[in-house]
């Protein structure tokens, strides 16, 4: 029976950079996929490209493209999908085709684009797209004049068409997270997007999600790993997927980590709301009726994942200026470390309202005595020493760095046991806030092309 | 007298949906996810976290993997864009919960004349 191994070898821009060549290298994949883009990265990737054109993608890509060269010219069949394209897919994918020519100048190059709403936001908005803000309910047009990025989250379709073009390297821009691995299975088994194929594009769903983040389905943050997990030799996740779609979780053999229940179940309900409704753009899978075996070690089957309908709609991310924010950290020892590292972040604060800056928001932390989860989780000893990060935000970037600067003073007019000031003022960057929104499907046409 | 940590019931993960946080709790025994189905509510995980304002919490059940899935709506301060705290992700609220000091006692295996007593008690009363 024929089985399509897909291999995730990045889980986010900023992944491990030998992961992907190692995993292709051992994997004996017949694709494999790479996610750069977290819901942040857009906003960033689109400030970037409107400062210089020939940027906005996940650069990283192009390195590893590179580094993977060898490794597409021993495996003839081997394919790579990926979301490396960000905000400027076409780009991206010129210069991967350089990159690919070396091997295989006549494999062609596919771009999935139409996901960014950006050019064409006002015509929306005016044809009564308001891009209702998912919690709030506000429109979108309230923040109109700030937005930096709006992108509709595509999904396996356009894979699908692009890979029946016959190209080896199919770079998108916004594709849902899944659909890295939906587009390659339904292409394989020529699975259409119809009503008879909704459960199995629900149990590659179910898969796409489970390798979506990498490392984190085959041992990373699992709650019992430990040295024997060898973490340092962690195998990135390989889905290996039949026609009825029912799959296996493994990684290549002999690599660390680990493939088990516990691993696979941390994962399936990871960034999860309601289990039995994981919307995508292919389908809403219910993540309930699926049935976790460990089949052997480090294989873990993953059987009857089942759909629970279509929407109508694409999810949409868009997000927009929201003032400017640093966070400055130093070190205070005990004894009285958190007590001191406390007063110490309030002084910060006190002497900038003494020189006529107070801040929209601040937050003073004591890392070590609890406050990753403030007022929840309490340090039952005096510290030795702790970390004090000290974050601000506000609309006037002037008033954040002036902020940058009251962190040294502490080193010689603070309390004892101070230090830790070595890596000079911390950066002021700009918040660009997230807003989710839902447009109609109709609304968005995804473009495939081949470069 | 709360005896153990959440932890020896369960083990879990936790990340972030904008700005909102999902805590998934996996019990690792059958009488271990009856024990939190019937303790680990909404409102005691809301009490718990009370401290970092979230405006509601849900749980929804996942128990073909023996989990309950807490959604934690407006918890992260702004979410990964623009929280100023250093767990902008809700990373470790999973880890949090689980120290969670709770009232348990693992169940004895029951022998196998007792369960068979069950089983037939169970038979008597469906017929």
């Amino acid at each position: 029976m024929k089985r399509i191994r897909i291999g995730n070898g990045c889980g986010f821009w900023g992944d491990n950079l030998d992961a992907p060549v190692r995993l292709a290298e051992a994997g004996q994949l017949h694709y494999l996929t790479l996610e750069y883009l977290a819901e942040l990265t857009m906003s960033i990737l689109a400030v970037q490209k409107a400062k210089d054109g020939s940027v906005g993608f996940a650069t990283d890509f192009i390195a590893v493209l590179g580094r993977l060269i060898p490794v597409l010219k021993q495996q003839l069949g081997l394919k790579i999908v990926t979301n490396a394209g960000g905000m400027n897919p076409r780009v991206c994918a010129r210069e991967a085709k350089e990159v690919v020519a070396q091997v295989d100048p006549e494999k062609q190059i596919a771009v999935v684009s139409g996901d960014d709403l950006l050019p064409h936001l006002d015509e929306l908005l005016a044809n009564g797209h308001t891009l209702n803000h998912l919690d709030t309910g506000q429109p979108l047009s309230s923040i109109r004049d700030k937005v930096v990025s709006a992108n509709a989250y595509l999904g396996a379709k356009p894979i699908v068409e692009a890979l029946k073009l016959g190209a080896r390297v199919v770079i998108t821009g916004r594709v849902a997270d899944a659909s890295l691995t939906v587009g390659p299975a339904a292409h394989e088994f020529g699975w259409d997007f119809d009503d008879a194929h909704l459960d199995r594009l629900a149990a590659a769903t179910v898969a796409g999600h489970l390798i979506e983040c990498g490392a984190q389905a085959t041992g990373g943050l699992w709650i019992n790993a430990n040295d024997s997990t060898r973490l340092a030799d962690v195998g990135y996740p390989i889905a290996e997927i039949a026609e009825d779609g029912s799959f296996t979780i493994s990684k290549p053999e002999g690599t660390g980590g680990a493939v088990n229940i516990e691993t696979v179940s941390e994962q399936l309900l990871y960034e999860v709301a309601d289990p039995a409704r994981y919307f995508t753009p292919d389908v809403t899978a219910n993540f309930t009726t699926v049935k976790l075996a460990q089949v052997k070690p480090e294989v873990v089957s993953v059987t009857g994942g089942t759909a629970n309908g279509v929407t109508d709609t694409y999810k949409v991310s868009a997000a927009y200026r929201d003032g400017f924010m640093s966070a400055g950290t130093l070190v205070i020892a005990g004894p009285n470390a958190a007590w001191k590292a406390r007063r110490s972040g309030e002084i910060i604060l006190e002497k900038l309202k003494q020189a006529g800056f107070t801040f929209a928001e601040s937050n003073v932390e004591v890392l070590g005595a609890g406050d990753c989860v403030p007022g929840v989780v309490n340090a039952s000893a005096d510290p030795p020493e702790v970390v004090l990060r000290v974050a601000v935000r506000d609309p006037r970037k002037a008033a954040v760095e002036r902020f940058t600067k009251e962190f040294a003073p502490l080193v010689t007019s603070g309390f004892p046991g101070t230090t830790g000031y070595t890596t000079g003022r911390p950066p002021v960057r700009e918040v660009f806030a997230y807003w989710p929104a839902l447009i109609a499907k109709s609304a968005v046409t995804p473009i495939v092309e081949v470069v | 007298m709360p005896n153990v940590p959440l932890s020896q019931i369960a083990h879990g993960r936790s990340g972030d949906k904008g700005n909102h946080a999902n805590i998934a709790i996996i019990a690792y025994t059958d009488a271990g996810f009856a024990w939190l189905k019937q303790h680990l509510t909404a409102e005691v995980v809301a009490a718990y976290f009370a401290p970092l304002g979230a405006s509601r919490v849900e749980r929804l059940e996942a128990p073909n993997v023996r989990g309950l899935n807490f959604m934690l709506y407006d918890v992260l301060a702004g979410g990964a864009s623009r929280s100023l705290r250093t767990d902008t992700q809700g990373k470790t609220l999973a880890l949090a919960l689980l120290r969670m000091m709770v009232e348990w006692e693992e169940p004895t295996p029951p022998s196998s004349f007792s369960s068979r007593r069950e089983e037939e008690k169970e038979k008597a009363t469906r017929s």
